[in-house]
């Protein structure tokens, strides 16, 4: 466990989009050197909070501060500084569909960097290379499959060598292997780097195998934070049923309707 | 009552749409000088627009010219002046139909092709995955495109124009029997060069207008499947409309 | 690396191809055709009264051949008259001195040009020469009410019983055509 600063500190947070309040008072540290998961049900933000972290939309109230920088104090141009030390995996890749795969890992490196055709051949060689797609740099991303193409966008997110990497959904619609492919990645990349990773997901099972932190979020705000481990164990029924995955509880398998019978008769009754 | 409210609705929104349109001009000509630092991006783009849209422009060059050679020499039979045909063939190309037909023709191919473009780079991420890397998408993707349109318009306007005089000469000269000496004598004694210069600055002005929606649809389109089919179609239908009323205030401003 | 190569082929094709177009409709359907190509030249200038509605570009002929075009239109402060410079092709050489310019209709209701009569003299107009006979546009609102006038009063004389005098010629021609037949002797 890392003694320096957190890397990402949230405090008293508030977001709302369009008068519907998505984070009330939201409070959350991520620590630096630790994967770090945000879990929850569908619809509570959690792309949103990625968003507020990387600057992409800004908070009602409260602050974000990003490795030390408050957000709401930057301007554009060092809000793009920061960025650049920051990796972000799109839940389906977000490759430039007219490069190739080669080309999109070059791509931060030809942007903001001078390097020699030699140097960034080397390195978008050598981030492939850790994700076991060197064999596909001449490809084009209209070739690949989901996981390879997550793959390549890895790659393209750790080619400037970030400190915090940010995985949104990465798990999504990916087959048994792919899975444990990005899995092993993850835990890979975050220890070997040094880096800090972020995961936001809903796949519990998955994310519980390679998380060292979480964070649950449930009607914008915290409702458990621990170690996989100590969210399985957690005393709420909210917690419960997203962790066992139960069908009812305190999120409810009916949507609000009238009276079965009501509605049943009522019908019969028109004939 | 409620309609006369909906009208006002309408009239505001429009009127914000205006705005945000015209702002968004502001922001891409001011990211053109850095953008043109890139020419390789511009290049791709004049080719995306331009150099695709060539045989579009030309089969529908011929068969304009030819019907204004049909028409044309129709109508100025019956006056005897058959051997004007040149002259009006080439005025109306020039000042009115290459400008107009070429502009609606690439709001229809290239324009589209910009609005979607962007528009799926808008929904499958690769917008964000840009502002997340630190590269400014309006510089990298969207001005490469504006200006690819609007260099890429005059030179398909002339090159309408010109196919078009061609084809109205094949119907004038080869089929009809005007003189070819005065088909051409006449028209290089009347036609001036204001009147090509016209023809040139409207081209100029229907691309600023077209490849600016396109661009604009396509950047801010909602990022789904709808949404980029929705971009792309009302980028053809107010490209049509602004092209026909632009070229309403530049007739009556030159003449 | 093949594909950017078709690429720029492609692009650099269109463009040309579009200059190409834009360089024919400049040059080819206009009169004006290509400035440094245009053949070799001289200047002449003729001052009239009145120039109608002659234009910049308008054809000087003579014998109805064109020999030139008219460049600049200018008006002189100091003696009122307009001040036109005659652009002529340097292969026609031989226009006399005492040569006249008029600036004539084409057709009934055409542009106006300016038609050049030979005169007698011995000596050619050189580059930068002036034109001294000139005789002014027909100016159509002018003529109307020099008739009108005639008649009204060719009226009122035959009222009187008197004979009419006849008008007093109010522009250059009958005092050009005196001195013309005079120089040509």
């Amino acid at each position: 466990m890392n003694q320096a600063s957190p890397i990402v500190e949230i405090r008293n947070l508030d977001y709302a989009v369009s008068n519907r309040p998505i984070f009330v008072g939201l409070d959350i540290e991520i620590q630096r050197g630790l994967i770090t998961a945000v879990m929850g049900p569908s619809g509570t933000g959690k792309t949103t909070l990625l968003r507020l972290i990387t600057g992409q939309v800004q908070a009602d109230s409260g602050s974000i501060e990003v490795a030390g920088e408050n957000l709401r104090a930057l301007s554009r141009a060092k809000l793009y500084v920061l960025r650049r030390r920051m990796g972000m995996l799109f839940q389906n890749g977000a490759l430039l569909t007219d490069l190739s795969v080669f080309e999109n890992v070059a791509f931060p490196l030809r942007e903001h960097t001078n390097l020699s055709e030699r140097l960034i051949r080397q390195l978008v060689l050598t981030k492939l290379q850790a994700v076991g797609l060197r064999g596909a740099a001449e490809m084009m991303p209209a070739e690949l499959s989901g996981g390879m193409s997550r793959r390549v966008a890895l790659a393209r997110a750790i080619v400037m060598d970030p400190e915090l990497l940010i995985y949104d959904e990465p798990f999504v619609g990916l087959d048994p292997i792919s899975l444990g492919v990005i899995l092993r990645l993850i835990r890979r990349l975050n220890d070997t780097l040094g880096i800090t990773s972020i995961v936001v997901s809903h796949d519990v099972k998955e994310i519980s195998s390679v998380a060292d932190q979480v964070f649950l979020l449930s009607g914008g705000k915290v409702v458990a934070h621990g170690t996989p481990s100590e969210l399985k164990s957690y005393p709420s029924e909210t917690v419960k049923q997203f962790v066992g995955g139960l069908a009812d509880g305190p999120v409810p398998f009916h949507f609000p309707a009238p009276d079965y019978f009501g509605e049943l008769l009522s019908r019969s009754g028109d004939l | 009552m409620n309609a006369l409210r909906e009208l006002w609705q309408s009239l505001t929104d429009s009127l914000e749409k205006l705005g945000a349109v015209i702002q968004f001009l502001l922001r891409l000509i001011a990211n053109s000088p850095r953008a043109l630092m890139r020419f390789d991006l511009i290049s791709q783009q004049i080719f995306n627009c331009g150099a695709l849209s060539l045989v579009i422009i030309m089969l529908s060059g011929v068969f304009v010219g030819m019907v204004l050679g049909l028409q044309g020499y129709d109508l100025l039979q019956r006056f005897g002046s058959e051997e004007a045909l040149g002259e009006a063939a080439a005025i109306g190309l020039v000042k009115e139909l290459g400008p107009v037909v070429t502009a609606l023709l690439f709001a229809g191919r290239a324009g589209t092709a910009l609005a979607s473009e962007l528009g799926l780079m808008r929904a499958t991420d690769q917008i964000s995955a840009m502002e997340m890397m630190a590269v400014d998408p309006i510089q990298r993707v969207v001005v490469p495109r504006f200006l690819g349109g609007v260099i890429a318009m005059p030179l398909l306007a002339a090159v309408f124009s010109v196919i078009g005089i061609f084809g109205a000469q094949l119907v004038g000269v080869q089929f009809k029997g005007v003189d070819a000496g005065s088909f051409w004598s006449q028209m290089r004694a009347s036609v001036t060069l204001a009147d090509v210069n016209m023809g040139i600055v409207k081209s100029l002005v229907f691309g600023v207008a077209c490849s600016l929606i396109a661009v604009y649809q396509g950047y801010y389109a909602t990022p789904t499947a709808e949404g980029v089919g929705r971009a792309t179609t009302y980028t053809v239908v107010t490209s049509a409309v602004v092209i026909l009323f632009l070229d309403y205030l530049i007739t009556a401003a030159f003449l | 690396m093949g594909k950017s190569r078709t690429l720029n082929l492609g692009t650099g094709t269109f463009v040309l191809l579009g200059f190409a177009a834009l360089f024919f409709l400049t040059t080819q359907t206009t009169s004006r055709g290509l400035p440094f190509m245009s053949p070799p030249h001289y200047d002449l200038t003729a001052k009239f009264d009145n120039v109608g509605d002659l234009k910049v570009g308008s054809p000087v002929s003579m014998s109805g051949v064109e020999i030139g075009r008219v460049t600049k239109i200018d008006f002189d402060q100091s003696d009122y008259k307009a001040v036109v410079v005659l652009r002529v092709n340097a292969k026609y050489n031989q226009i006399p001195t005492d040569s006249d310019a008029s600036i004539y209709t084409q057709g009934l209701l055409g542009g106006k040009f300016i038609g050049l009569t030979a005169g007698g003299a011995d000596t050619y107009l050189k580059d930068k020469d002036q034109i001294d006979f000139t005789q002014s546009a027909f100016v159509l609102e002018s003529m109307i009410g020099q008739l009108l006038a005639n008649f009204t009063k060719s009226k009122a004389d035959a009222a009187d019983a008197t004979p009419a005098p006849a008008p007093a010629p109010t522009d250059s021609k009958a005092a050009g055509k005196p001195k013309a037949a005079e120089k040509a002797k």
